[in-house]
């Protein structure tokens, strides 16, 4: 009975192919085809030419430059070159002599006649709170001091005999510095050379990225409980019907960020409509804070998110036929099973990417934080917003984005890992 | 044999008489999508156990709504499906135990073929041991064995179609539905599955119910041929049964290849009618269901048509040549009648009229066959009417 059933020729699997024939062929054969390549690729590079250079310019370049500022702040080191030749014996232990107080004067004057004074302040006021001040003070008394010794001055300033003053500008004067990398996680360097946490009081930076990752974590998480089952009815209905519904799903997409969060703050204020129909329906018995909130910031930004985690998962729910589901029934599935076992695996790279742009697209957040959020709402980018914008402290904005940068890499490359690049789908 | 008895479910073959009454049941069954037009009107359909059943006809004309409505994906609007004598119309899908192969093979991309194979067993909760068995045993059956842990996507088309037959056997259902299952593959390889598919069924003994609109493939794979059309069986009989008497236009011109000569019923004798043919010129022929001085269409089969000088006394018309195509093993000649109408007349490979040549085309009364022309859709699909 079963000699009827021979293999065939009809159903070898396509393209299999004898492996015997010999390496040599192959490799001498795949040569040929690589040179016959080589011209196809420089045309088609010549062609992305254009664009390549524009990204490399207006992207590339000054992103490098702007994060290099994170390790690389010559400006203590350029305005004090006499005292950093002087600190290069001090054993970092106690103050400095008096050598090294005089070459800082020397340092201070010069700074002043050449204009940088008020920026080496900055600079040194970034890693020593208060020192902007002192030093403006210092350079103010070095130049109606007359006659009296840069050493006197010094020393009557007692900013600059505190103990903690040296190190700082000792560190300050090697250009390559770790110190705002440090800050951005709320470590420095101790006296002894070791790494320590900052004092509670200073900490900052560690809760903001908490905070940022929780946001961008319960926005996905929002947008995945929405968007799910709002992709597969879209997937499911009739053609018509489902170019209405992604229109509607586009709609707010095609206006600006900004437009929609000024809408949600009218929608959110304490009476606001959101409000109005809370209290109308009896669900709230007070007028709530959705403004300058948490939960407003969430309900704002997920609103703005939605498109991009519904987008992936539908277009990935489009390509699965209803014969997948009809054939896992007739086997004996039933429809949780059907769904959890033949349909979830299927749409589950959609998923993931429509979840991975959402979450590290809120990382980024910063208009709606800026308008909606409370002041225990800021984001990440509202503070690098505000040290580029409000406090010129640019290393400490690139030192943060750098950290952000790093953060968002790692997770991108953990879920390509999980995933597989290829299978992740984002359109 | 022991592989075979191990996944055999029934062991009555087709010809067994034992279980050979209603094994699936429509009784009066309609369904309706919209509720003024009928997908399916007043089906009537016995399948007995361990048969070969086809559904056949154009797209269209309800067999893929009656299939679906036995597996359970859509419930008729009116009327009774049974299966084993049990009413299923509150059964869903997954609980009817019903084999499901589709058009585009259903396969799971994500799984192996193995786990594929093994899906309706661990949706039972079978046993792993059991499990890893009969996968390999069904595997081995369309012999794919050395092919388990391949993706679907990794197979060509024919090993797809013999994963998902593996798939809806592996489980032992008694009933297994097939929608069109070879329409995707090409003809030499869907005329090596057809011989393939009707071993598994002699070799399982299960009942399979089969949709197709392709009439070759009915013909070669099954024991009764439905042939459907405008939501209804038009004709219901075994292969042989359909091709030699077909009992309306439709059926005759749906099945095989079929002249049809119109004209006119002068009188009915009996099973025997007298047809003056549209152009001039008379035939007899079997009367089917006409009546006089209806409008009528005759069919007769190429090959039942002679050119032999003796030939049929019954009835015999004067042609010229109209045109030879060869085809290797034998040739059609287009004969043209006197009265402008064209019969195509299959002759020996050996033929060597030239067009404009005149001959006498000859046939037996029993091989015509008169239908009512307005009956079914008249000829849509044969291959030479008159003009």
């Amino acid at each position: 009975m079963m000699s009827a059933l021979q293999p065939s020729e009809l159903d070898r699997p396509p393209l299999a192919r004898s492996r015997s024939a010999a390496d040599a062929d192959f490799k001498s054969v795949s040569a040929v085809l690589r040179r016959a390549d080589f011209g196809d690729r420089l045309r088609s590079l010549a062609l992305a030419a254009p664009l390549l250079v524009l990204l490399a310019l207006s992207f590339g370049i000054p992103i490098v430059l702007l994060l290099s500022r994170a390790v690389y702040d010559p400006t203590i080191a350029n305005a004090l070159p006499q005292t950093a030749q002087a600190l290069s014996g001090w054993n970092g232990q106690g103050l400095p002599d008096d050598a090294t107080f005089v070459a800082l004067a020397a340092d201070l004057r010069s700074s002043q006649a050449k204009g940088t004074a008020y920026e080496l302040a900055k600079s040194l006021n970034a890693r020593l709170p208060g020192a902007r001040s002192q030093v403006l003070k210092t350079v103010r008394q070095l130049e109606g001091a007359g006659d009296k010794p840069p050493l006197e001055v010094m020393k009557s300033v007692p900013f600059w005999s505190q103990p903690g003053t040296w190190p700082s500008i000792a560190n300050g004067t090697h250009s390559i510095t770790s110190f705002y990398l440090m800050s951005a996680l709320d470590l420095r360097w101790n006296n002894d050379g070791g790494i320590e946490r900052v004092p509670p009081e200073q900490a900052i930076f560690l809760q903001v990225f908490m905070r940022t990752f929780f946001v961008a974590a319960a926005v996905t998480l929002a947008t995945l409980i929405l968007g799910f089952p709002l992709a597969y009815l879209i997937a499911s209905v009739p053609k018509g019907l489902a170019a209405i519904l992604i229109v509607a799903v586009l709609l707010p997409f095609w206006t600006s960020i900004l437009v929609r969060t000024a809408a949600w703050t009218v929608l959110l204020q304490k009476f606001g409509l959101v409000n109005d129909l809370l209290l109308w329906l009896g669900v709230a018995e007070v007028r709530l804070d959705l403004m300058y909130s948490r939960i407003g910031l969430i309900i704002a930004m997920t609103h703005i998110q939605l498109p991009f985690t519904l987008l992936p998962i539908y277009s990935i729910m489009r390509t699965i036929q209803p014969s997948q589901m009809k054939a896992a029934y007739s086997l004996g599935a039933k429809p949780f099973t059907a769904f959890r076992r033949v349909y979830l695996p299927q749409v589950f790279p959609g998923v993931m990417a429509g979840c991975l742009l959402t979450f590290i697209l809120c990382l980024g957040y910063y208009i709606t934080p800026a308008l909606i959020g409370g002041a225990s709402d800021q984001l990440i980018s509202n503070f690098i917003a505000n040290y580029v914008n409000v406090e010129l402290n640019w290393e400490m904005a690139a030192a943060l984005s750098f950290i952000l940068l790093v953060f968002t890499l790692a997770l991108f490359g953990i879920f390509a890992r999980i995933l597989g690049l290829d299978r992740l789908k984002l359109v | 044999m022991g592989k075979a008895a191990a996944l055999s479910v029934e062991s009555a073959g087709p010809g067994a008489d034992a279980g050979r009454q209603g094994f699936v049941e429509f009784v009066d069954v309609e369904k309706s999508y919209d509720g003024r037009a009928f997908a399916v009107t007043r089906l009537n359909l016995s399948v007995a156990r361990g048969e070969f059943l086809t559904l056949l006809g154009p797209s269209g004309s309800g067999k893929t709504t009656t299939l679906n409505m036995l597996a359970g994906f859509e419930r008729p609007t009116s009327g009774v499906i049974t299966l084993e004598g049990r009413s299923v119309d509150r059964l869903p899908p997954y609980e009817r135990n019903i084999g499901m192969v589709f058009q585009n093979y259903a396969l799971f991309p994500h799984m192996s073929v193995e786990e594929n194979v093994a899906f309706p067993l661990s949706v039972r909760k079978i046993d792993k041991p059991d499990i890893a068995a009969r996968v390999s045993r069904a595997l081995d059956m369309v012999r794919l064995k050395q092919f388990g842990d391949r993706r679907p996507a990794q197979l060509s088309g024919g090993q797809q179609q013999r994963v998902a037959l593996a798939r809806a056997l592996v489980f032992e259902p008694s009933l297994v539905l097939m929608d069109e299952p070879l329409g995707a593959l090409d003809k030499k390889l869907r005329e090596h599955m057809q011989l393939e598919i009707k071993q598994l069924h002699t070799m399982l003994g299960v009942t399979i119910v089969y949709v197709t609109h392709d009439q070759s493939e009915a013909l070669t794979m099954s024991d009764r041929v439905a042939v459907f059309n405008n939501g209804g069986v038009a004709q219901l009989g075994s292969p042989d049964d359909l091709y030699n008497t077909p009992r309306s236009s439709f059926v005759a011109s749906f099945i095989g290849e079929n002249n049809t000569l119109a004209g006119k019923v002068e009188r009915v004798i009996g099973k025997e009618c007298r047809i003056a043919l549209d152009g001039g010129g008379a035939i007899t022929a079997q009367a089917i269901g006409v009546t006089d001085g209806a409008a009528c269409h005759v069919a007769i089969r190429p090959e039942r048509l002679s050119l032999a000088a003796g030939g049929h006394a019954e009835n015999r018309l004067a042609a010229t040549v109209d045109g030879r195509i060869y085809l290797g093993d034998h040739q059609r000649l287009l004969a043209r009648l006197e009265n402008g109408q064209v019969l195509t007349v299959k002759v020996g490979p050996e033929a060597t009229m030239a067009n404009g040549e005149p001959v006498m085309v000859s046939c037996a009364l029993g091989d015509c066959r008169a239908f009512p022309a307005d009956a079914g859709t008249g000829g849509s699909k044969s291959k030479t009417t008159g003009e």
